[in-house]
Order: structure tokens, then C-alpha cells, then sequence
């Protein structure tokens, strides 16, 4: 059975949980905030959202938190809607 | 295939590879159907742009495990099967 890189529930591991709390930094809040208010427009929904995070190739999905999988479901998502072009947003963030 | 509390359902095993909801620890798992939530729309064409209908129902399914504890998800109900 094929199981993409989101469906982990029940994968052997000896690792523990870590259960430790952390605070959020201002982007992650600015990135649930985004979410949140292009789905109440909208313009994207949940189960787009979650398609997006799911077709992240194994090590990218892997090496990234969970606000990080969020701006690339996002953009990806709003590139595939035209709202953005393809690289617009790596160029205005580096211009 | 509608169920009703307390039928005997298997987790289908088919292969899907788009968007969907269901576990694949689940798939091809014996469980019982608890209740029916409700119907919503279906993230699997929802996922794709689609309004999502129609709606799908939605189970409570439980699943034993050794030592008496049990899983509990939420199923759809065309990934559920009549249990043999």
C-alpha cells in the first residue's frame, strides 16, 4: 500500500515524543492568520491546504516545521490559482 | 452502504493516490461502526477545487487492540465495507 509522506500514524520508531512546549514565533502567528483569512475569502480551502502539504517531497516534508509546511501549501496552492505568479514571491522578498 | 451502531465494517484497502482522509494504518482493519456523524463534503474532490459534493457520511468507527484499549477514527463511509 502506497502511503504518502502526512499519513505516519502506526511507523515503527523507537524515538521519543517530544512533548516540550515552545512559543510561536511572529511569523508562524502571521501564517495561521493568512490561512485562516484566505479560506474565510475564499479563495483556498482545508482540504486544498492539506493536499499541498501532502505532494511535499519525503525530505523537504521531513527536514521543515510545521508553519514552514503551511507557507508551502500556500504558496503552492495560490500559484496553482494564478493568485501568484510562479517565483513572485522569491522575488519580492529578495528585491 | 449505509450502517448502523454496532455493524462489523472493514477499512477498504484499495489504492488511492490523491488527497484523502483515511489512515493507512486502518486500511484493511475489522472495526465497528459506533454512529453516523453526519454527511460533508468530500475532501477528496474538494482537495481538487470541487465544491466537495456530494456529501459523504462520516462514521465513528472503533478498533479493538490487544489488552482492551481501542482506536477511535473517523471514517467515510465509502472507505467502509460490510465486515465477512
Amino acid at each position: 500500500m502506497t502511503r504518502a509522506v502526512h499519513d505516519r500514524g502506526g511507523w515503527p520508531t523507537d524515538a521519543p515524543i517530544d512533548r516540550r512546549e515552545h512559543d510561536l514565533a511572529d511569523w508562524e502567528l502571521l501564517m495561521d492568520a493568512l490561512e485562516n483569512a484566505l479560506e474565510a475569502r475564499g479563495v483556498m480551502n482545508t482540504d486544498e491546504m492539506r493536499r499541498g502539504i501532502e505532494s511535499m517531497p519525503l525530505q523537504e516534508y521531513e527536514s521543515v516545521s510545521y508553519y514552514e509546511r503551511w507557507l508551502f501549501t500556500t504558496e503552492t496552492i495560490l500559484e496553482e490559482k494564478g493568485v501568484l505568479l510562479p517565483g513572485e514571491l522569491d522575488e519580492r522578498v529578495s528585491s | 452502504m449505509t450502517f448502523a451502531a454496532g455493524d462489523d465494517v472493514v477499512v477498504s484497502s484499495r489504492e488511492h493516490t490523491g488527497h484523502h482522509r483515511t489512515p493507512g494504518y486502518l486500511k484493511g482493519r475489522r472495526g465497528t461502526a459506533l454512529r453516523a456523524h453526519d454527511a460533508f463534503r468530500n475532501p477528496e474532490t474538494r482537495a481538487y477545487g470541487s465544491d466537495g459534493l456530494p456529501k459523504e457520511r462520516l462514521y465513528l468507527v472503533s478498533f479493538a487492540l490487544p489488552g482492551g484499549d481501542r482506536v477511535l477514527a473517523d471514517i467515510f463511509e465509502h472507505w467502509l465495507e460490510t465486515a465477512a
